[in-house]
């Protein structure tokens, strides 16, 4: 499909390049519908990529690349789960008291403080499952994009955070105009990030900068980012959209064969690291101040959220 | 406060105007800046951003989280001044 037209991304083939452009408000938070279109996405690049030879991939949120996880979805998800699991358990027990009208009412009412006392060790299991179905489904796509034999540049700007800072990781080149700032705030939910963020910025960068970065929250500017090599260009605001394509079609003059025998060699895919990622995450997740966390962060209405 | 901070304090104003054109007109050191300007969590990032280019340092997001007034923030950027 050389064209392709979603809700959350959309994509076209010109001049030999794939053109991927990120399109979902506000900040392409990244969940599941995002998630879905990133694997048609991965589905296409692994079948040929309609027969471009490089691809570039940008947003066109004014406030950046991407923010990351769509944290909102992940709230409301767990609330969920734990609402409905709270539902069924008080099911169960009002079903084995055999309890009737009128009795039924104060049965239902005892059974459901019972389910809110035992919540936490009913739903998480649940969180742990989903959670990890999610990871698996999003390490696969980013495990495409990353070692996909046509050359991949990404385009950034504004904010490029979390999920969305691990997308950028994918790409074998990053172009950053002046606005776009870097960071991996996850720990400020007691979370390390999770889709294969860390590994791909330790093949990038040294562990002093991994650990600046993932220990303090903090993020770093275009010009810091280019200094560090983490950026291969930077560009006044609003050029770098440009600058990226033509790098792109710089690559696609390459034989094929070359460009995905060098990407191999240059390139390689930390799978030890990504599968040590998932596993620390989701131990991490089972911690119950993530949960208080994630309740904060999606309330929050300071100007640096991000930060505890 | 030194004239350091003072020159520091008189940039950063400027910066302001220059960036919320009219809602920065009335602004004074020690006004709570995010308040004063109604700046959103994007915004404050963008800030940042003109902070450290205009004034050529670098300043880690922590620095600036419990800061709010000008005259605070001056004092921030003059600590990292090379």
């Amino acid at each position: 499909m050389r064209t392709f037209h979603g809700v959350t991304l959309s994509w076209t083939v010109d001049e030999a390049v794939l053109e991927v452009k990120l399109h979902r408000g506000p900040c392409n938070e990244i969940g599941t519908a995002m998630l879905h279109e990133l694997e048609q996405l991965a589905a296409l690049v692994d079948d040929g990529a309609a027969g471009a030879r490089a691809m570039l991939i940008y947003s066109d949120r004014p406030k950046g690349f991407s923010a990351g996880a769509d944290l909102r979805e992940l709230h409301d998800g767990m609330k969920g789960l734990r609402s409905s699991s709270a539902r069924t358990l008080a099911q169960v027990l009002v079903r084995r008291a055999g309890a009737e009208e009128p009795v039924l009412a104060t049965v239902r009412d005892m059974a459901l403080g019972a389910a809110r006392v035992g919540r936490r060790a009913l739903v998480q299991p649940l969180v742990v499952r989903e959670v990890r179905r999610f990871l698996r489904r999003i390490h696969a796509v980013f495990d495409v994009l990353d070692s996909a034999p046509i050359v991949t540049v990404a385009a950034c700007h504004g904010v490029v955070f979390g999920g969305g800072f691990e997308l950028a990781l994918t790409a074998d080149v990053r172009v950053a105009d002046a606005s776009a700032r870097f960071a991996f705030p996850e720990l400020r939910l007691g979370i390390v990030p999770g889709f294969g963020g860390v590994p791909r910025l330790e093949r990038e960068v040294g562990n002093g900068v991994v650990r600046d970065l993932l220990l303090t929250g903090r993020s770093l500017n275009a010009r810091r980012a280019h200094t560090l090599g983490l950026v291969s260009q930077v560009t006044a605001r609003g050029e770098h959209v440009q600058a990226a394509r033509r790098a792109a079609r710089q690559a696609a003059r390459f034989d094929p064969a070359s460009v995905a025998a060098a990407k191999r060699f240059v390139k390689p895919v930390p799978r030890a690291r990504l599968d040590a990622e998932i596993d620390t995450f989701l131990e991490m997740l089972r911690n119950p101040a993530v949960e208080a966390a994630l309740e904060r962060f999606v309330t929050s209405t300071d100007v640096r959220p991000y930060l505890p | 406060m030194t004239d350091a901070h003072d020159r520091v304090l008189d940039r950063l104003l400027q910066l302001a105007r220059d960036r919320y054109g009219a809602r920065a007109e009335q602004l004074h050191a020690g006004d709570d800046l995010y308040a004063a300007l109604q700046i959103d969590s994007m915004e404050a990032m963008d800030l940042l951003t003109a902070l450290e280019e205009t004034f050529d340092v670098e300043i880690p997001d922590y620095e600036l989280q419990e800061v709010r007034t000008l005259s605070s923030i001056a004092e921030i950027v003059r600590q990292r001044l090379p």
